[in-house]
């Protein structure tokens, strides 16, 4: 079996020892060109003067564009017509490119970058979400607003209210390798190498730019170094910029963007505010909710859309939500346009509703988890011969009313409540909880806290046609196996567990299994690496292929030695027919010999799924995936500093491909997610500029950050749903479970208070906001 | 013109050229298509671009983003690609990042890699500290950490031990006073003469500031003199009750030599950038560049440092406070240069605090340096110097005056927390709100109360 051992990262030696070749260590052919963007430094203005003749003279310069340079502008959107590569006489934010120039060095396009002279006649600019609602600034006619049940009359005969409202911030992405693409004009078209997420969208915006159709484009990527979402649609510019000067000039021409540009001009994760009122009973049952979402989706509508659906999507996490009303505001505004990013809506859809659960334990004076247990949807009917009752559970198969999400699908898969209790019990979670009240009564300064959170996450693109897969794979008559699939690797190690999906059919090593760069040529159609299913839908598709090739070979084998092909396996290398045992190789030998063709593609296509988005009804998920961490923490009362004292994780990655690659997408997704809601903050200034745009400014979790106690372990049970060896997508899921930390700081900062006032905390809590917030209880 | 001549990798080269202020970086990927050490954020905060220095004293981790190659004259680079073993051998390190799963897109990995195989060579086990210059986004550092861990009993491979061995070998004979058309002086008197002469040049010591101003601000920086083989400023001596510490003195060298005496200047300075800063960034850099959120100063002034300043052959020296007159306007004549301070080795009382958004490599928004003489359980000496809440580094005079004479009772202290307001009118910035800062500053000053009873006050020493 190669199917669920812990390998390492297929590129992990070659990480170690610098021999990774990312896109800017590729050798291109002398003569290359080099691009830069010249920036707006106005957030909403038009155009008044255009002064470039320091650009063009400037060393090194050969060529510079503008908007009047172009008789058509090239588009960059991923989704609707609204990003002109340059600014077309009105610029939308700081950071919005106005010139192009290309050079004969990366630096000195830089430095000509510099001396563009621009001048603005400023128009109103709308930085806040306030600013936004107040002008009506928005994509879409107005706010989407899904209901089920009628949420208005359970909050108005319900026994008591909870109401709040939460700001949410953003997040950069600090992908470490910063965005990057180069272009090489061929004779008939472009090949196009580009650290992108969405191979196939590059290809797609290249040939609209150059009019050419998509066959004349060829985009490869072989690895980013990282993406979480930042590379979804935010490498178009710089392969289009690449591709119009490569064409121009008939040269190769590459685009780096130096950090501070990257961050001035790409999209970051939406930030929002989340206004909630919920109608409880007396043991903390939601009756009904109403949640507000004002997403702050900068100048350009990008994925804004879908990401938004998501926030409303995962607006009921784990919990039963009969009657329940979401508003959904996507506000444009004059900042950068907020992009995809690891969750993409899901974690401020999952903050939120959090936050009430946190809200109401905290009103009613209870443990949060009593809370969390009474309103958790009904576990999972039982599934397999024998099952019958559940003892001791909430569960009558007598009595089956499905529970359904706000969209309306039903939930057949719940775990939470198993997770919940094994964490409890294995993190000890009920006395550590009363060895800290101890704790926290003796010392006067420092508080410790503690919280819980569950997720459920939506597994399937919401674009219902995006949730295919194609692979190429080929058995080459030495017996060396290529393959081929439409995914890209950012470090997740997609390639790794899908060559262990191709050995696994092959039964053979997986290191036999040659991993290929992501190639427009090779897969067409491909969609974006994104929403965790590079290993569901790619996995899928290589293990169609290596199947077809299989079966070819088996019935070859099994004419040949005149026996039925149920009696040809391949395994450990061999294959086996009947008594006698074959090296794969040579049966790969003989077959090709036979003429029996070796190559094939595979392709999948997700079961199941219907969405309709306007009604917000459907199924837009094939399954969920669960998780559960408890973090522990501890404040300083006069500064706010903090720190992660413990945390522990039990997630749900399904009957896991790799537990190593799953673990270590869980600690990353966790430590990144704490970030998000502690250290990391965006600030713009009054004019509307970034002023974190460099990571002296902009704090990622360091090393000291990460819990110095950190327990992950998979829940390793199988997925109920048909996917690959029964695993489920890793991705971001656990990216939620950070959100246990920002709710283990409110916890310390209530234990400075009387029980009074909730601490109410935004994120992310910096060390300001937490003084903040530990002063409001002081002042009761 | 002499060449700039160093190992790398153990096979020496000589650069020429007529820019010193190439970077290390630059000539890795695009002159020797060594592209194993990559760029980051070309400012030196993100550590991917970490490479392995060793000079006389050792070897140590520098970003190769902000370090010119004239600095790197007759030292020796050890990359990625020269930390496998010449046949291809992994490094400890190496394999027990595979073995452990420590990389995962990979692109910090190189970086990470140059800093543990420097610290496995110089036995450091602070891996939290060695590693606080290398961000991640990936991992979560977890298995990290583990893979140093499990690396560090291993045996240092041959190949590591070589450089400093072959060094004496790679300048040849003679000292070059001339690099890439910058001045290279070895010794103060040359540095004093020139720069008495070429008032308007830039003097690069760590560069790591400089460096920013090259690739970040794009300056032509024109003349420049580079401080590094000065080996007469780079000297700590102690005498009776005095440490007296050269301007070339490297932060790291700093710590260790102020560890002994004021523990916690030397926890501030453990925090103070990241591992492969410190080892470049010298405190008469820090000092001169006048910054009002450097982390040196307050505590120096805290202690009642002494500035000693140099222009030609003229030698002056002040209270350091003095030097800092306004925002970005210091107590320095063109031609004058830092070349030392003396500090008191005995101040059992100096308590430095940092605040910042993240504990390691931050900048700070507050540092508050406390120092107070307690004598008979009353005040009757009060030094108190905050960073971050002025446009210089800056005492807080109005509650020294209302400490002094005083007992020592959290009563005294409340009482003079108004005083902060008279002294201090502080901005609101990316960092923190005016209203934090002067929130926090006060706060400080009740936190160095109950530190100084024994209270628990400090986040970082809570461990279950």
């Amino acid at each position: 079996m190669t199917m669920g051992k812990p390998l390492p990262h297929d590129s992990a030696p070659l990480h170690v020892t610098g021999q990774a070749r990312y896109l800017d260590d590729l050798p291109l052919p002398a003569g290359t060109l080099h691009a830069a963007f010249g920036l707006s430094t106005c957030a909403h203005g038009t155009i008044t003067a255009i002064d470039l003749s320091a650009v063009k003279a400037a060393p090194g310069v050969l060529k510079v564009y503008a908007a009047a340079d172009f008789t058509e502008m090239p588009d960059c959107s991923p989704s609707t017509h609204d990003e002109p590569l340059l600014a077309t006489g009105t610029v939308h934010y700081i950071g919005q490119p106005v010139f192009l120039v290309i050079a004969d060095t990366h630096l000195n396009a830089r430095k000509a970058a510099r001396l563009g002279r621009i001048t603005y006649a400023d128009l109103p600019a709308l930085l806040t979400v306030d600013d936004a609602l107040k002008a009506n600034s928005r994509f879409e006619q107005g706010p989407i607003i899904w209901t089920k049940g009628d949420a208005t009359r359970a909050i108005a005969t319900a026994p008591q209210i909870i109401e709040g409202t939460m700001e949410v911030g953003g997040q950069e992405h600090f992908y470490l390798e910063g965005q990057i693409a180069a272009a090489l004009p061929q004779e008939d078209g472009v090949h196009i190498y580009s650290s992108t997420q969405h191979p196939t969208e590059i290809q797609h915006k290249v040939a609209h730019a150059l009019h050419l159709p998509m066959s004349a484009v060829r985009v490869e990527t072989r690895r980013m170094g990282g993406g979480f979402g930042g590379k979804e649609s935010q490498g178009n510019a710089l392969a289009i910029a690449c591709a119009v000067a490569a064409r121009d000039l008939n040269k190769p021409c590459k685009m780096r963007y130096d950090r501070d540009d990257d961050m001035m001009i790409t999209g970051k994760r939406h930030d929002l505010r989340i206004t909630y009122r919920a109608g409880i009973d007396a043991n903390g049952r939601i009756l009904g909710l109403d949640f507000t979402h004002l997403i702050r989706c900068g100048w350009a509508q990008d994925l804004s859309l879908a990401v938004a659906d998501r926030a409303m999507l995962h607006a009921d996490n784990c919990y039963h939500l009969p009657d329940i009303r979401i508003e959904s505001h996507r506000l444009k505004t004059n900042t950068q346009s907020a992009t995809a990013y690891r969750g993409f809506g899901g974690p401020q859809g999952i903050v939120g509703i959090e936050r009430v659960i946190d809200h109401i334990a905290f009103a009613l004076k209870k443990d949060p988890n009593a809370i969390r247990k009474l309103n958790y949807y009904r576990a999972a009917e039982p599934t397999g011969p024998g099952t019958g009752h559940r003892i001791g559970s909430t569960y009558s198969p007598k009595n089956h009313i499905p529970q359904t999400t706000p969209y309306f699908m039903e939930v057949e898969d719940f775990i939470g409540q198993d997770i919940t209790d094994a964490l409890e019990k294995s993190s000890n979670y009920a006395a550590r909880r009363a060895e800290i009240a101890a704790w926290n009564s003796t010392n006067p300064i420092l508080k410790r806290g503690i919280a819980f959170t569950p997720v459920k996450f939506g597994i399937s693109f919401t674009l219902t046609w995006l949730n295919q897969a194609g692979a190429l794979v080929h058995v080459y008559q030495d017996g060396s196996i290529h393959l081929n699939h439409g995914g890209t690797e950012m470090g997740q190690g997609l390639n790794q567990k899908v060559a262990q999906v191709a050995a696994q059919v092959f039964g053979v090593d997986t290191a036999q299994v040659k991993i290929t760069a992501t190639d427009t040529a090779k897969v067409p159609n491909t969609s974006a690496t994104a929403a965790s299913s590079g290993a569901d839908m790619n996995g899928m598709a290589a293990q169609n292929a290596c199947e077809i090739i299989r079966q070819r070979m088996a019935d070859f084998l099994a004419n040949k030695l005149g026996l039925p092909a149920a009696k040809i396996q391949f395994q450990n290398g061999e294959v086996r027919a009947g008594a006698e045992t074959f090296p794969f190789a040579q049966v790969a030998a003989w077959a090709y010999q036979a003429r029996i063709y070796l190559s094939s593609t595979g392709f999948y296509a997700t079961p199941k799924i219907t969405w309709d988005r306007v009604k917000g009804q459907g199924r837009p998920f094939l399954y969920f995936a669960y998780g559960a961490a408890i973090t522990e923490v501890v404040i300083d009362t006069l500064t706010g500093e903090n720190r992660i004292l413990r945390t522990d994780i039990l997630h749900d990655a399904g009957t896991s491909l790799n537990p190593a690659l799953d673990i270590g997408q869980v600690e990353g997704a966790y430590v990144q997610g704490a970030g998000w809601l502690t250290t990391e903050e965006l600030v713009w200034n009054a004019k509307g500029a970034l002023s974190t745009h460099a990571p002296s400014t902009y704090k990622i979790p360091a090393c000291s950050d990460r819990p110095p106690i950190f327990n992950v372990a998979l829940w390793d049970k199988p997925n109920r749903e048909d996917t690959v060896g029964k695993s489920k997508a890793v991705g971001e899921p656990p990216f939620n479970l950070g959100i246990s930390a920002f709710l283990a700081l409110s916890d310390a900062i209530a234990a400075t208070g009387d029980g009074s006032r909730y601490p109410s905390l935004d994120a992310p809590a910096t060390p300001e906001r937490i003084l903040m917030a530990v002063q409001a209880q002081r002042d009761v | 013109m002499t060449d700039t001549a160093f190992l790398l990798n153990g096979t020496p080269v000589r650069v020429s050229g007529d820019s010193p202020t190439r970077t290390l970086l630059e000539y890795l990927r695009e002159d020797q298509q060594l592209c194993g050490t990559k760029e980051g954020c070309n400012e030196g905060d993100c550590g991917a671009c970490t490479v392995m220095v060793t000079d006389e004293n050792g070897p140590k981790a520098l970003n190769a983003c902000i370090l010119f190659l004239p600095q790197l004259h007759g030292k020796a680079v050890r990359t990625v690609e020269g930390i496998s073993g010449p046949t291809g051998e992994l490094h400890p390190v190496q394999a027990e990042m595979i073995a452990h799963h420590g990389s995962q897109c990979g692109f910090c990995t190189p970086g990470f890699i140059a800093s543990m195989a420097t610290a496995h060579t110089t036995g450091r086990r602070d891996h939290d500290t060695t590693l606080a210059g290398n961000l991640c986004r990936c991992t979560g550092y977890a298995p990290i950490i583990r893979a140093a861990e499990a690396a560090a009993a291993a045996p240092i491979p041959a190949w590591m031990q070589t450089d400093q061995h072959n060094l004496p070998a790679v300048v040849g004979s003679g000292e070059a006073d001339r690099l890439s058309g910058a001045f290279r002086p070895t010794n103060s008197d040359d540095l004093a003469d020139w720069y008495a002469q070429n008032p308007q040049a830039t003097l690069i010591a760590g560069a790591t500031d400089v460096g920013l101003w090259v690739t970040k601000q794009l300056r032509d920086l024109g003349p420049i003199a580079f401080l590094n083989a000065v080996t007469d400023l780079q000297q700590i001596e102690q005498t009776p009750g005095h440490l007296h510490i050269g301007a070339g003195v490297t932060i790291t060298q700093l710590r260790e030599a102020l560890a002994p005496h004021h523990p916690s200047f030397a926890e501030l300075l453990r925090r103070y950038a990241s591992e492969q800063v410190r080892n470049a960034a010298t405190i008469g850099g820090n000092i001169a560049n006048g910054s009002p959120i450097g982390d040196g100063p307050p505590a120096l002034i805290a202690l009642g440092a002494t500035l000693h300043l140099r222009k030609g052959d003229d030698l002056r020296s002040i209270p350091l406070e003095s030097f800092f007159v306004e925002y970005r306007k210091q107590d320095r004549q063109p031609g004058e240069f830092v070349a030392g301070i003396t500090l008191p080795t005995n101040a059992p009382n100096l308590r430095c605090y940092k605040l910042t958004k993240r504990f390691d490599q931050d900048i700070s928004a507050v540092l508050g340096c406390f120092n107070l003489t307690i004598e008979a359980g009353h005040i009757t000496q009060a030094r108190i110097a905050f960073g971050g809440m002025a446009g210089i580094p800056k005492r807080a005079t109005h509650v020294e005056a209302a400490l002094l004479n005083h007992p020592f009772t959290l009563q005294t202290l409340e009482t003079a927390l108004p005083a902060f307001a008279k002294d201090f009118q502080p901005l609101t910035d990316m960092r923190a709100s005016s209203t934090y800062r002067l929130t926090t500053a006060q706060n400080l000053l009740i936190r160095y109360f109950h530190d100084l009873n024994g209270t628990k006050t400090n986040v970082l020493e809570v461990t279950l």
